[in-house]
């Protein structure tokens, strides 16, 4: 059982004519908490919906416990998704039911189970984030982080067997910040998960993080675990962890030059 | 010339092409349908919120709609003294045309542009792609029910509309301007024939009923899912639902009484 859980290999994905992905090669071994991190707009989201089966790669495969996404049949990759949780960077909460609701989708959808039953997975979920007074709320009532957090609990109600995060500590105080890294890792190592982070902040995943992924500009720059990282030599790495401005991390877009763009000597 | 011939030929092209995925979403949507039916409460909610939220619309404009028609016949009939044939008038004005055709409007800009807001709003907020990640399927959970809702409610609005009408062709023809209502009654039973005028009135509805409805899912699944792209496709929504209501109308028309 020691083997990987997610192999992602050469993977190539373009939007328009950029390049996102340019032969990207990562492993996700089972039981693990696994950080992708980079500079924003690189494609850590892209790269968790092409796990998910919801992008297609334009080349390479996607295998996710020995299967290749791209080539299951619909009704195969439902029965895989069954098995992931995955919380988005919007939270996605429906937003014609209330936080009870939301939580409770998945199970409604999926099982018979009995009311009084799904009234306990819900509200235990809830308790874990912190967010079990909450549970009349509608999630227009909700703030960001508290959106982020009952999505959380929803993409654990169906006791998945792996579970990505999109940033999921983005717009938390520090109190619920290290109840919510101290969470990830406890129901990581108690159900026996797989995890995947994306996020950018750095100290707290790499706190509980197994192994740290870096991509940029379509490939992956390094990996390797939090304290390799800490102690990499590479300056790409060093810049990124200590959040220097300066360096070889790309802070902009693709552009021609600024002073050639600003002397109007590009043409558009 | 050059320049008109190409922009016609690409208007041509996006347009085959958008049938051609409408087609191919209509077929999934109905390949979701017999699971559908397993739980009727999705399709209850939808009927509720499609139909019976319409209702106030369609009885107020059918109330107004069948005292104009009540009116009008009067005014020219009056000078042949026919006014006794009203009943039919109204009776077949409502249930072959003005029913089905006005009702299929009102639905298409009160029922038609709330779905299809919905159901973008949907998209633009992650909650369809979030469905998916769940494993459950946005077409059968979000789109299905609505399409079934709509199409079980617009035949039934159709049919409130009409019965409305002729009640305010009674109120105005009878009951204001003094016509017999004994003939007000007798001359629409005598006149509208079950199969040639009600039953086509009904299907002219069901077929109303099930464009629209397509129409309006469609747009709202496929539309850019920014707030531009959601107002864009809530107002292509109403256009196209209200040129294929009159389109179709005129083709079913000349198939059913037009002895062509
Ligand atoms: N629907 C889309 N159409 C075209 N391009 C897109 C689309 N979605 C994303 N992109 C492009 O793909 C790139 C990667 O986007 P992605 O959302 O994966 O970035 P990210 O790494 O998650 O960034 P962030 O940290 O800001 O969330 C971006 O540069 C963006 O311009
Ligand atoms: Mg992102």
């Amino acid at each position: 059982m020691n083997d990987t859980f997610i192999k992602i290999r050469d993977v190539r994905f373009s939007r328009g004519d950029r390049w996102i992905f340019d032969g990207v090669n990562i492993d996700i071994p089972r039981g693990k908490i696994v950080a992708i991190m980079g500079p924003s707009g690189t494609g850590k989201t892209t790269l968790l919906r092409l796990i998910g089966g919801q992008l297609k790669p334009h080349a390479g495969t996607v295998e996710v416990d020995g299967k290749n996404i791209a080539s299951l049949s619909t009704h195969d990759l439902y029965k895989v998704r069954k098995k992931m949780g995955m919380l988005f960077q919007s939270g996605a909460l429906l937003t014609d039911i209330n936080v009870f609701e939301n939580v409770a989708f998945p199970l409604r959808e999926h099982t018979k189970l009995p009311e009084a039953l799904i009234h306990h997975l819900v509200l235990m979920k809830l308790q874990a984030v912190g967010l079990r007074g909450a549970k009349y709320l509608m999630p227009s009532e909700l703030s960001g982080g508290m959106a982020r957090r009952v999505a959380l609990a929803r993409a654990l109600v169906f006791d998945p067997v792996m579970i990505m995060y999109d940033e999921p500590f983005t717009g938390q105080d520090p109190i619920s910040m290290g109840v919510l890294v101290h969470l990830i890792r406890s129901i990581n190592d108690a159900l026996g998960l797989t995890s995947i982070i994306v996020s950018h902040d750095v100290q707290e995943t790499a706190q509980i993080a197994d192994l740290i992924y870096v991509i940029s500009n379509g490939k992956v720059v390094s990996h390797g675990t939090p304290d390799e990282m800490k102690n990499s030599e590479s300056a790409w790495v060093k810049q990124f962890i200590n959040g220097e401005s300066d360096g070889p991390v790309p802070f902009h877009y693709p552009a021609p030059d600024y002073k050639q763009e600003l002397l109007g000597e590009v043409a558009c | 010339m050059l320049n008109l011939l190409q922009s016609l030929g690409k208007t041509t092209i996006s347009f085959f092409e958008r049938l051609g995925r409408a087609s191919i979403f209509l077929k999934h949507i109905l390949a979701t349908i017999p699971s559908l039916f397993l739980r009727p409460s999705l399709i209850i909610a939808q009927i509720y919120s499609i139909g019976v939220l319409s209702l106030s619309i369609i009885l107020v404009s059918g109330l107004f709609v069948g005292m104009v028609l009540g009116l009008q016949g009067y005014n020219t009939l009056v000078n042949f003294g026919a006014t006794e044939s009203l009943g039919m008038v109204v009776a077949l004005s409502l249930v072959r045309e003005l029913g089905p055709v006005l009702t299929s409007l009102l639905f298409a800009g009160r029922a038609g542009s709330a779905l299809t807001a919905e159901i973008g709003l949907m998209k633009a907020t992650e909650q369809l792609s979030g469905m998916e990640m769940m494993a459950v399927n946005p077409i059968k959970r979000v789109v299905a029910p609505r399409f079934v809702g709509g199409i079980i409610s617009l035949p039934l609005l159709a049919a409130i509309f009409s019965a409305v009408g002729i009640f305010g062709g009674y109120l105005l023809v009878v009951q204001v301007l003094g016509v017999d209502s004994g003939s007000y009654w007798s001359q629409m039973q005598d006149k509208t024939d079950f199969m040639g005028d009600i039953m086509n009135g009904i299907i002219k509805s069901i077929v109303f009923g099930i464009v629209v409805t397509w129409i309006a899912v469609f747009e709202g699944y496929d539309c850019i899912p920014t707030a531009e792209g959601v107002s864009r496709a809530t107002t292509r929504t109403v256009v196209h639902a209200s040129l294929a209501t009159l389109g179709l109308d005129f083709l079913l028309t000349a198939l059913m009484f037009g002895n062509i």
